[in-house]
C-alpha cells in the first residue's frame, strides 16, 4: 500500500498495535447482538457481496458506488487510535481512502452542510435487530458536519492489518474518524446522503444527553454515567490495566482542533 | 452433604474466574470482564438467598434456610469483588476519583449502597450477633431488601440500548420483594381482624 502522503499529518501513530485477534473478537456492532463477542460469533451472517452505496441528497451527480467502484479507489494504511465511548482504546492499521474523494466524485452542492450514514439494516442477516428488548430505531445512523467529512484524517476503510476488514468490524466499507468517539465511525455503510440540516444520529435519538452529534473525544467532558478522563488502551490486563490519559480530540487536536475554534464544546458534545 | 455441594457450586464462577484470568480467557479487556462477572454473580446469588425463604414457606424446600446465611456471604464475597475490581481496574485507588464517581455518577452510588447495606450483614451474621442482637438482628438483617434493590438499580442505569438482561434482574427482585409485601400485608389484615 501507499504511504500516507504526509507523515507530519497524524496519518500513522507510532504506538503499539492492539493485536489483530482482539480488534477482530472485541466488538461494538449492535446488529449482531450487544455482548463484546457476539459480532465475532454472528456477523457471518451478513452478505457482502453484492455491496452498494447509495449517495445521495445535495450532490450534482447522485448515484451508486458498487463494490468493484469502492475497491477502486486508491489505497493507503493509516494506524489510528481508536477511543470508545465507553473509556477503551485501540490502536489498529487501517487501509482505506479519505472520505473526501468518495464525496468529490458525486460532486457535492454549495447547500451540503452535513453527510449522513446509514449502516446496512437486513433483519434475516443481523441477529441482535431482531432482539425484542433492542431500543435502537434501525437502521444505524450517524453524521457528520461537512468540514469534519471532507477532512483528509477522515477516512473510509475496507481493510485491516493489510487485510479485508472482516465482517464484524464492519466490511465491506466503513467510516473511520479518530478524533471522535468510536460510535460515530459507522460500519457497513450503504447510504451517503448529503443534507442542510444537521441529521439525526441513532445515538442521539437513543439518549441525546449522553451522545451528542459531535462527540469529539474529550477528557474535559465526561459521559453523563462516567468518567472520560481516563481510558484503558486494550490489550490491558488485570494486574496492568494499563489506564492511560484521554488526549482531547484523540490526540488529534493539532490536524482537527480549526474545525471546532470558538465553540463551545461542553454545549456541543 | 448438600452444604458442601452448594458451598462448592457457589465457590465455582469464582474458581472459573481465576481459571479465564490465568489463561487469557477474559479476553482483551479483562477488567470490563471481572466487573461484569463479579456483580453479576453478586446478583444472582442475592437474588438466590432471597428465594430461600419463600421456598421454606411455600414448602418445597423445608431445609432452605439453613444455606441462607452461606449464600448470603457468597453474594457479599462477590460484592467484595466487585468493589475491588473497581478500584483497582477503574479508577486506580485514587481517593479523588473514587469521590467524583461517588458523588457524580448515581449508578456508581447505588452499588457502593448495595455493598454498604451487605456490609453490617456479613459483620453480624456469626450465631454470636445472631445471639446478641435478639430481635433487633432480624430488623437489621431487613437491610437485604435495600441492598437487592440498590443491586437492580445499579444495573439499570447501565442499561445502554439492549435493556432486556436489566429488565430481567427487575422482574426477578420485584417477585422476590413483592411476595414478602403480600405476605405482610395479609398478616396485618389478620391481626386487625383478631383484634377488632
Amino acid at each position: 500500500f501507499a504511504a500516507a502522503g504526509d507523515a507530519g499529518a497524524g496519518f500513522t501513530t507510532s504506538e503499539a498495535l492492539t493485536p489483530e485477534g482482539d480488534v477482530k473478537s472485541y466488538c461494538n456492532f449492535y446488529e449482531f447482538g450487544t455482548d463484546k463477542g457476539d459480532p465475532a460469533k454472528y456477523a457471518s451472517e451478513m452478505t457482502t457481496d453484492p455491496w452498494s452505496i447509495e449517495v445521495d441528497g445535495m450532490v450534482n451527480k447522485p448515484g451508486k458506488l458498487n463494490l468493484e467502484d469502492i475497491m477502486g479507489f486508491e489505497l493507503e494504511e493509516r494506524i489510528y487510535r481508536f477511543r470508545c465511548v465507553e473509556a477503551w482504546s485501540m490502536v489498529v492499521p487501517w487501509i482505506g481512502f479519505p472520505l473526501y474523494k468518495l464525496l468529490e466524485k458525486f460532486e457535492p452542492t454549495s447547500d451540503a452542510k452535513y453527510v449522513e450514514f446509514r449502516t446496512l439494516y437486513r433483519r434475516s442477516e443481523m441477529r441482535g435487530t431482531r432482539s425484542f428488548t433492542n431500543i435502537i430505531d434501525w437502521p444505524y445512523r450517524e453524521g457528520l458536519r461537512m468540514d469534519e467529512a471532507m477532512h483528509p484524517l477522515t477516512l473510509m476503510a475496507v481493510g485491516m492489518y493489510g487485510k479485508t476488514l472482516p465482517n464484524q468490524n464492519g466490511a465491506p466499507i466503513r467510516l473511520v474518524v479518530p478524533w471522535k468517539y468510536g460510535f460515530k465511525s459507522i460500519k457497513s455503510v450503504v447510504q451517503i446522503r448529503l443534507t442542510s440540516k444537521q441529521p439525526d444520529t441513532s445515538w442521539q435519538a437513543l439518549a441525546a444527553s449522553e451522545y451528542g452529534f459531535y462527540s469529539n473525544v474529550n477528557p474535559e467532558v465526561d459521559h453523563p454515567r462516567w468518567s472520560q478522563r481516563y481510558e484503558r488502551r486494550l490489550p490491558s490486563t488485570l494486574l496492568n490495566p494499563n489506564r492511560i490519559p484521554t488526549q482531547k480530540f484523540n490526540g488529534y487536536e493539532e490536524q482537527v482542533g480549526a474545525l471546532y475554534a470558538g465553540m463551545d464544546l461542553s454545549k456541543y458534545y | 452433604m448438600l452444604w458442601l455441594l452448594l458451598f462448592l457450586a457457589a465457590l465455582a464462577p469464582f474458581l472459573w474466574l481465576v481459571f479465564l484470568a490465568q489463561g487469557g480467557g477474559l479476553g482483551p479487556d479483562p477488567a470490563r470482564e471481572l466487573m461484569h462477572f463479579t456483580g453479576e454473580w453478586a446478583l444472582y446469588l442475592l437474588a438466590f438467598t432471597l428465594c430461600l425463604t419463600p421456598m421454606r414457606r411455600l414448602g418445597l424446600w423445608s431445609r432452605a434456610l439453613r444455606y441462607r446465611r452461606m449464600m448470603g456471604m457468597f453474594a457479599f464475597f462477590y460484592g467484595c469483588l466487585h468493589l475491588l475490581g473497581f478500584a483497582q481496574l477503574y479508577v486506580g485507588w485514587s481517593g479523588a476519583l473514587i469521590a467524583e464517581e461517588l458523588l457524580e455518577r448515581p449508578y456508581i452510588l447505588a452499588g457502593f449502597l448495595g455493598w454498604l447495606f451487605m456490609l453490617p450483614l456479613a459483620i453480624t451474621s456469626t450465631r454470636g450477633w445472631q445471639r446478641r442482637l435478639g430481635r433487633k438482628w432480624v430488623s437489621l438483617h431487613k437491610l437485604v431488601y435495600p441492598a437487592a434493590i440498590a443491586g437492580v438499580v445499579h444495573v439499570f442505569w447501565q442499561a445502554r440500548s439492549d435493556i432486556g438482561e436489566a429488565l430481567l434482574y427487575v422482574a426477578i427482585v420485584t417477585v422476590l420483594l413483592a411476595y414478602r409485601l403480600v405476605l405482610r400485608l395479609r398478616t396485618e389484615s389478620q391481626r386487625r381482624a383478631q383484634t377488632a
